[in-house]
C-alpha cells in the first residue's frame, strides 16, 4: 500500500472522482495550471482538460454562487475556498442557499452534488487570516453536512465520500497537517461513511474527543497521562454535521467523563454543543464537568501562537483534572 | 424620476459589448526612461524627485534583504513591491501627506516614501515588543496612524469599500482630504471592490481607487481574472471618472494621481486610476512562480523596469549621478542588517497582548481565560518560551524572532 501524505491523498481522491464520474468538476483560485497554493489539484487540469480544472476569479461569493448553480444544474462540483480564513464572502451563498436548496423548494430543485473545500486550522505561523477554524458558524446551518479528516487515509475516503453524498459538504483540511501526517493510503477506490465517529482507541476513564488537527494534540496527551495510569477512551467525531451523539453517549456511559477539545474560541465552539447534548443523555452517568479545551475567546494570534494553542499540555491538565474531580 | 440618464430611443435593435471602451495609457517616459518627444517636462521639482526615488530604491533594498532573511530562516514569511514601486510611490507622492492609504499588502512603498523608519518597518516583521501590531499579524501586515496608513488585512479587496466609507467622513470634515486605496487586479474581481465604486459615484466621495494590475493573483494570469479590457473601463459602469497609466512610469503615475486628487477633494469625483505594471517577484515567499510563468516573460518585464526608468530620467537631468546610487545602496543595505539585528534580539510582545484590543476593555470571561493561561506557562515554562520570558521566568533559549 502506497504511503502518502495528507495533500498527496486529498489529490488522489480528486483524481479518482473526476475519472469515475464525468460530471466532477474541480475549481477556484488557482488550482488550474499551478494546482492550487498547495497543490491540492496537481495535474487535475492536464488530465482531464480546462473545462474541468479551471482557475476562477478572485471572488468567493462567485466561486461558491456559481457552484450552488453549477450543483443545481446536475453537476458535482468540488470548488477550493483557497483558506478557510477567506469563505466569509461566501457566508450568504453558503448559509442563506447552499443549505437551503432543497428546504425551500420542496426538492424541486438541490445541491446534491456540491463538495466546497477549504484548508483550515493554526499552527502554521498564519496568524489572524490563515489560522482560523470557522466551523462552528457553520455547524448551526442546518442542510450543511461538515467533514474534517484528521490524516491521510481519512482524507481519501471522507472526501470521496463526501463528493458522492446526497447533500452538499463543507470538507475542513487541518493545513498544519498537509505535509506533516503520512500514513498508508489504498490505491483503490473506497469511502468512509459521513456522520459516525470513530473510535480510536478503547479506555475506561475518561472520553477525550476532537476532529482534524486536534487529534495528534490528543494522541500526545493521552500518552502523557496514560503514563501516569489514566485509561482513555480516544474518539475523533470525523462529521460535525450531523454528528455521531449515539457513539460519544456510549463512550460517557462508559468512562463517566468527557474532554471535549477544538482549535476555534471557546465560547460558541461546537464543543459547547456536544456538551449540552452529552450532559442531556449522560447526566446521571458523569463523574465530572464535561471539560472543553479551546482556543482562547480572541483572534488567532502570531507571535504568541503556541500559548495561544489548545495543545498536548493543556489537554493534559484538563484530563487530569476531570479524573480527579 | 427616470433611472437612466438621457437615454435615447431606437428601433434598430443592436448589443454593444464595450469594445468601444477600449482605454488609452497614459505615459511621459518611454521604456529607456526618456521623456517622449514634443511633451512638456512634468512639474515635479528636483527635491521631491529625489525624495520618491530614494524610497523607490530603499524598497527595492529592503525587499532584496528581507527575502533573504526569509531564506536563511530568520523571518517566517515575506512579500516583495518589486517591479511595483514606481505605481506605489509615484502615486503616494501626489498626495497630500496627510491623506489617507488604505493598502493591500504589497505598497510598502507608500510607508517608505512618508518616512515609516527602518525600525518600524523591523519591529512588525519580527513581531517583537515593538510592533505597533503587537506580534498578531504576519510579517509586512504595517500600519501607522501617525503616516495614516492603516493597518493591513490580509483578506483581499475588504479595504475598498472601507476607502470609500474613510472618504465620506473626510468630506463631511471638510478638511481637504481625500482617500487612496490600492489593490490588484486580482481583488478587483471580489464583490467589495464593485460596491465600492457604485458607492462612491452614488455618494460623491473624494476616494481613488489604485488598481495595481500587475498581471497576476498568485499564479492567476489577468486574462483568466477577466474577459475584458483590463479593470479600468468597470468605471464607466459606475460613472466613474478613470484612467489607465504606464504604473512603471513614475512620472505619468504620479501626474495621473496628482489630478486625479484635484477631481476627487475639489470636486467630490471618485477616480478609478489602473496601473499596468508587472509582478517582478513571487507572490509571496511561499511561491514559486516557475510554477506558472517563463523567464522569458519575467526577463521582458525586467527591462521595464522602473527604478532604471527613473534613474535614467534623474541622470539625463543631472539630478543623480553613479555615485550616489553607490552610497545610497550601500547605506541602506547596511542600515537594513543593522536594524535587522536589533529587531531580532528584542523581547516578544507581553503575554497580555493575547488579549487586550479584542474589546476596548477586556471582559471578564476572557480575563478567566488568560488567569489560567498563566498558571498553565508557569507550570509549564520549558513549553512556553516566550510566554514564559514575559512572566518573568525565561531560562531558555530560544533564538528570538523567529515566528
Amino acid at each position: 500500500m502506497p504511503t502518502m501524505n495528507m495533500l498527496q491523498a486529498i489529490n488522489n481522491a480528486l483524481d479518482m472522482a473526476m475519472a469515475s464520474d464525468e460530471r466532477v468538476i474541480c475549481f477556484g483560485e488557482d488550482v488550474g495550471t499551478f494546482g492550487g497554493v498547495f497543490r491540492a489539484t496537481s495535474h487535475l487540469q492536464e488530465r482531464y482538460g480546462k473545462a474541468r480544472c479551471f482557475n476562477t476569479p478572485l471572488v468567493e461569493q462567485g466561486i461558491v454562487g456559481f457552484a450552488n448553480g453549477l450543483a443545481a444544474q446536475g453537476a458535482v462540483p468540488i470548488a477550493e475556498i483557497q483558506f478557510a480564513d477567506y469563505i466569509f464572502p461566501a457566508f450568504d451563498q453558503l448559509v442563506n442557499e447552499t443549505a437551503k436548496f432543497r428546504y425551500r423548494s420542496g426538492n424541486l430543485f438541490n445541491v446534491a452534488g456540491l463538495t466546497i473545500r477549504a484548508p483550515y486550522g493554526g499552527g502554521i505561523s498564519g496568524g489572524l487570516y490563515h489560522s482560523q477554524s470557522p466551523e462552528a458558524y457553520f455547524t448551526h446551518t442546518p442542510g450543511l453536512k461538515i467533514v474534517v479528516p484528521r490524516n491521510p487515509y481519512q482524507a481519501k475516503g471522507l472526501l470521496l465520500a463526501s463528493i458522492r453524498d446526497a447533500n452538499p459538504v463543507l470538507f475542513f483540511e487541518p493545513k498544519r497537517l498537509y505535509r506533516a501526517a503520512t500514513g498508508e493510503v489504498p490505491d483503490a477506490d473506497y469511502q468512509l461513511p459521513l456522520g459516525n465517529a470513530e473510535i480510536l482507541k478503547e479506555g475506561n476513564d475518561v472520553t477525550v474527543l476532537g476532529w482534524g488537527a486536534q487529534m495528534t494534540m490528543i494522541e500526545a496527551a493521552v500518552e502523557m497521562v496514560e503514563n501516569e495510569g489514566v485509561s482513555c477512551e480516544v474518539i475523533d467525531l470525523r462529521t460535525l454535521l450531523p454528528w455521531d451523539v449515539d457513539t460519544v453517549a456510549e463512550s460517557v456511559f462508559k468512562t463517566g467523563r468527557l474532554v471535549i477539545t477544538h482549535e476555534a474560541p471557546l465560547t460558541g465552539g461546537f464543543a459547547g454543543e456536544i456538551a449540552a447534548t452529552i450532559q442531556e443523555r449522560c447526566f446521571l452517568y458523569l463523574e465530572s464537568p464535561i471539560a472543553r479545551v479551546a482556543g482562547l475567546d480572541t483572534p488567532f494570534p502570531l507571535t504568541l501562537e503556541k500559548e495561544y494553542m489548545p495543545d498536548q499540555w493543556k489537554l493534559h491538565d484538563a484530563i487530569k483534572a476531570s479524573i480527579e474531580f | 424620476m427616470s433611472s437612466t440618464a438621457k437615454s435615447n430611443v431606437v428601433n434598430v435593435l443592436e448589443f454593444l459589448d464595450g469594445d468601444e471602451y477600449r482605454l488609452p495609457t497614459f505615459a511621459l517616459l518611454d521604456q529607456e526612461g526618456v521623456l517622449y518627444p514634443g511633451i512638456d517636462a512634468p512639474s515635479l521639482e528636483r527635491d521631491k524627485a529625489l525624495h520618491i526615488y530614494r524610497a523607490m530604491v530603499f524598497t527595492r533594498v529592503l525587499d532584496e534583504r528581507m527575502m533573504a532573511a526569509q531564506r536563511q530562516g530568520r523571518l517566517s514569511f515575506y512579500l516583495q513591491c518589486t517591479g511595483e514601486e514606481a505605481a506605489v510611490i509615484g502615486a503616494t507622492a501626489a498626495l497630500d501627506d496627510s491623506d489617507m492609504i488604505m493598502a493591500q499588502y504589497r505598497e510598502q512603498g507608500a510607508l517608505a516614501y512618508r518616512g515609516f523608519s527602518i525600525d518600524e518597518f523591523m519591529n512588525q516583521l519580527f513581531g517583537n515588543d515593538l510592533d505597533y501590531g503587537r506580534g498578531r499579524q504576519m510579517p509586512i501586515h504595517y500600519g501607522s496612524a501617525e503616516l495614516h496608513y492603516m493597518t493591513i488585512s490580509s483578506p483581499l479587496a475588504t479595504q475598498i469599500p472601507q476607502a470609500t466609507g474613510y472618504a465620506y467622513g473626510q468630506k463631511l470634515a471638510g478638511e481637504g482630504h481625500c482617500t487612496i486605496t490600492f489593490f490588484g487586479e486580482g481583488a478587483a474581481s471580489e464583490g467589495d471592490f464593485h460596491a465600492a465604486l457604485n458607492m462612491a459615484t452614488v455618494h460623491r466621495v473624494p476616494v481613488i481607487f489604485f488598481c495595481r494590475n500587475n498581471g497576476y493573483a498568485i499564479s492567476t494570469p489577468a486574462i483568466e481574472q477577466y474577459a475584458a479590457d483590463g479593470v479600468a473601463p468597470r468605471a464607466f459602469g459606475y460613472r466613474m471618472h478613470v484612467v489607465r497609466v504606464d504604473g512603471n512610469d513614475v512620472l505619468a503615475v504620479h501626474e495621473a494621481t496628482r489630478e486625479a486628487r484635484r477631481l476627487a477633494v475639489e470636486h467630490h469625483h471618485p477616480v478609478l486610476i489602473e496601473a499596468m505594471t508587472y509582478r517582478l517577484a513571487a507572490h509571496s515567499s511561499s511561491d514559486d512562480p516557475s510554477g506558472y510563468r517563463s523567464r522569458k516573460e519575467e526577463e521582458a518585464w525586467r527591462v521595464k523596469d522602473p527604478i532604471r526608468r527613473m534613474k535614467r530620467w534623474l541622470i539625463d537631468r543631472s539630478w543623480w549621478s553613479e555615485d550616489e546610487e553607490n552610497e545610497l545602496l550601500e547605506r541602506y543595505r547596511r542600515d537594513v542588517l543593522e536594524s535587522m539585528k536589533r529587531a531580532e534580539k528584542r523581547p516578544p510582545p507581553p503575554l497580555e497582548s493575547l488579549v487586550s484590543d479584542v474589546y476596548d476593555e477586556v471582559p471578564l470571561r476572557l480575563q478567566e481565560q488568560f488567569d489560567a493561561l498563566e498558571a498553565h506557562i508557569r507550570r509549564y515554562p520549558e513549553q512556553y518560551p516566550r510566554g514564559a520570558r514575559s512572566l518573568g521566568i525565561d531560562n531558555t533559549d530560544e533564538p528570538q524572532g523567529r515566528t
